[in-house]
């Protein structure tokens, strides 16, 4: 298996050979992100998590990644050149990488692909995906009881079951301590620009919320906060603590790095084998960033009180009674959401008043 | 739904926010294009200039140095446009794609040490009576001073061109350089400084979001401005007053949009996302009905010799 990937490297790519025998030791492995390392959020987080990989194995691994690969064709071909140099594992950290990794992966059955929030596995081709809707209902709490206008202002990026999921569990805990919280809701229908971000949420701010959730990838909603003064927001996907002394109260914190290392691990001994994570709080991948001062004691203590029953199992975020949002029931009393129904929600719960995207 | 959640003053005073990058990086393209050169590299200039301006303007503590800075910046990239297609004699449009990836990339870079660090405040203008008043003051009169800067330039480009010697040369140089050339106008000298003043402006609306709107630095946060720029100044017909109204045009309904999509209105959202685009280029074309045309030279290499 090794002489045939040798020939092929030397035969596409002439010179590389060499190389690739006196590192075949190494486990080699690549990462493609979506967006800039530098952009501060998800990307930035898929990148300390490589950083830890190389600092856990030293001279063990050799990382490599491309930035800012567009979803699509093109995450095709920079796969394709990171397996042909050799590389043993492959990480595809964004959703619309998915159809792209399944065909390289076909293509190489000795390279081993991870691909982050999607659905498709194979022999080869192992996914993860965090449960951020976790830490959302934490956000809705702390929203839930901080609001001052009852307006609670909410910047989605697509209507994917992802980001709605995100949405019904910071409503469903938001109404639970507050019963007459509103939650108003705009689509960025991008993942970051950050001057549509802060448009965004400066037409939330301006039509009464003084809480912002966010659901983009840069820190621009919490520029805007800041600069009208009496608003409340969070950190999404990074700690985002540059505005700790400001509007950021608490953060989710998107940790891929113990992930990452285990399944590094498994290469190095061998015993790498398809699987499909879905990891939360209570294993890690989730974290929730310090709660600032600016949050009163009480609500400080309620929010970690729910984030310990996360972690533990003891309570789910999607635990009945729930109604949908036409009033059709969903959950009966106790009864608790499965994944399946999770990971294709395309619905509201009742009492959001905004209509979904069609 | 609940339209009376949309404050009007607040709308409209936010709707000049959003078309001021947007209207500064087009009245100097629509300088560079009226001297007959087609620069596709906006972006790049706006998100150099984004950088340049945040990073003079975080080192020094002075918004104002910022913009200084950001104006350097994008017509040092300018001169390098200017230097490939007016002295190297290299195709436009090859060299404004260039251009754009350029100036993405070079921003990472410069970028690297300012990803969450929050610039000076560029404070709001404290007009005394004035901006106290109800409605007027906030939306005429409450703004920060880039504003109106740029809308003095859209004035300011106007006049030039149309009632100054100078703007008719620039325009015969745009019109027809040979003819120009023969009359003993510096074809080249123009068009490169008619190049320096649209990266300028492209600088100084990138930093305008990266000091004023956003306000904060992060890598490719112009996001296609620069190319809304560049179709504003074509549908506006190289005519300032129009791409003015273009820009708020734009600027206003991308505001809208929102205001409608938080206050629950039953459009469809995707609709809601389109119409910034489809409204100002639907008026701006029925607007351009008229016999107005592009440059006559726009885009054509000159060399003296033929």
């Amino acid at each position: 298996m090794k002489f045939t990937s040798l020939l092929v490297g030397g035969a596409l790519a002439l010179g590389m050979a060499t190389g690739a025998m006196a590192q075949d030791d190494k486990a080699k492995v690549g990462f493609i992100y979506v967006g800039p390392i530098g952009d501060g959020g998800y990307t930035f987080e898929h990148d300390q998590a490589r950083k830890a990989v190389v600092e856990k194995f030293g001279d063990k691994v050799e990382t490599t990644y491309v930035e800012s690969v567009p979803e699509g064709p093109d995450a095709e071909r920079v796969m394709t050149q990171m397996a042909l140099n050799g590389a043993d594992l492959i990480f595809a950290t964004s959703f619309g990488f998915m159809d792209a990794t399944v065909n390289t992966a076909k293509k190489f059955p000795d390279v081993k692909f991870e691909h982050a929030t999607g659905y498709k596995t194979a022999p080869n081709l192992a996914i993860y995906n965090a449960r951020f809707y976790e830490g959302r209902a934490i956000q809705g709490l702390i929203a839930g009881e901080m609001t001052e206008s009852n307006i609670v202002g909410y910047i989605g990026s697509y209507p994917i079951p992802e980001v709605i999921r995100g949405m019904n569990s910071a409503f469903i805990h938001a109404r639970k301590v507050n019963p007459d919280v509103q939650f108003k809701i705009v689509w960025a229908y991008t993942w970051f620009d950050p001057a549509k971000e802060a448009d965004a949420a400066k037409v939330l701010i301006e039509q009464g919320a003084d809480v912002i959730l966010q659901h983009t990838d840069s820190t621009a909603p919490l520029a805007a906060a800041e600069a009208a003064g009496n608003v409340i927001g969070f950190g999404q996907a990074s700690d985002m603590g540059e505005y700790a002394d400001g509007p950021r109260v608490t953060s989710i914190i998107d940790n891929w790095a113990p992930y990452y290392i285990e399944r590094v691990n498994a290469v190095i001994d061998g015993t790498w084998e398809t699987s499909d994570t879905w990891a939360g709080i209570g294993d890690g991948m989730v974290e929730i960033g310090e709660i600032t001062d600016r949050v009163p004691a009480e609500v400080k203590a309620e929010a970690l009180e729910l984030k310990d029953k996360i972690a533990s199992g003891e309570y789910h975020p999607y635990t009945g009674p729930l109604n949908k949002q036409d009033g059709t029931p969903w959950l009966a009393e106790g009864e608790i959401a499965d994944d399946q129904t999770l990971l294709g929600m395309d619905f509201f719960v009742e009492g959001i008043t905004a209509e979904m995207p069609k | 739904m609940d339209l009376s959640a949309i404050n009007p003053a607040l709308l409209l005073a936010s709707l000049m926010v959003a078309a001021t990058p947007i209207l500064l990086a087009a009245i100097g393209e629509l300088v560079a294009e009226r001297s007959g050169v087609l620069n596709l590299g906006v972006e790049g200039m706006m998100i150099t200039g984004a950088i340049c301006g945040f990073a003079i303007a975080v080192e020094t503590g002075s918004p104002w140095l910022g913009f200084a800075g950001a104006a350097a910046g994008g017509a040092v990239l300018a001169l390098l446009f200017a230097l490939l297609t007016q002295v190297a004699l290299a195709n436009q449009v090859a060299s404004g794609l260039a251009l754009t990836l350029f100036g993405l990339g070079l921003s990472a870079l410069i970028g690297q040490g300012y990803v969450g660090i929050k610039p000076p405040k560029f404070a709001r203008l404290d007009i005394p009576v004035l901006g106290d008043l109800p409605v007027v003051g906030r939306v005429l009169f409450g703004h920060d001073p880039m504003l109106y800067i740029a809308i003095a330039l859209v004035a300011g480009v106007w006049i030039l061109l149309r009632f100054s010697r100078a703007g008719l040369i620039l325009r015969a140089v745009g019109e027809n350089h040979d003819a120009a050339h023969a009359l003993g106008y510096k074809v080249v000298r123009i068009r490169i400084l008619a190049i320096l003043f649209g990266g300028a402006c492209a600088g100084l609306g990138g930093a305008y979001i990266s000091l004023v709107r956003v306000p904060q630095w992060t890598e490719g946060m112009t996001a296609g401005v620069g190319w809304i720029a560049l179709a504003l100044v074509v549908f506006g017909s190289w005519k300032p007053w129009r791409v003015l109204l273009g820009a708020w045009l734009f600027g206003g309904i991308t505001v809208l949009q929102l205001n409608l999509q938080a206050a629950g209105v039953a459009i469809p959202v995707e609709y809601l996302a389109m119409s910034p685009y489809l409204v100002t280029i639907l008026v701006l074309v029925i607007l351009s009905a008229d016999k107005s045309r592009a440059p006559a030279s726009l885009g054509k290499i000159f060399h003296a010799s033929q």
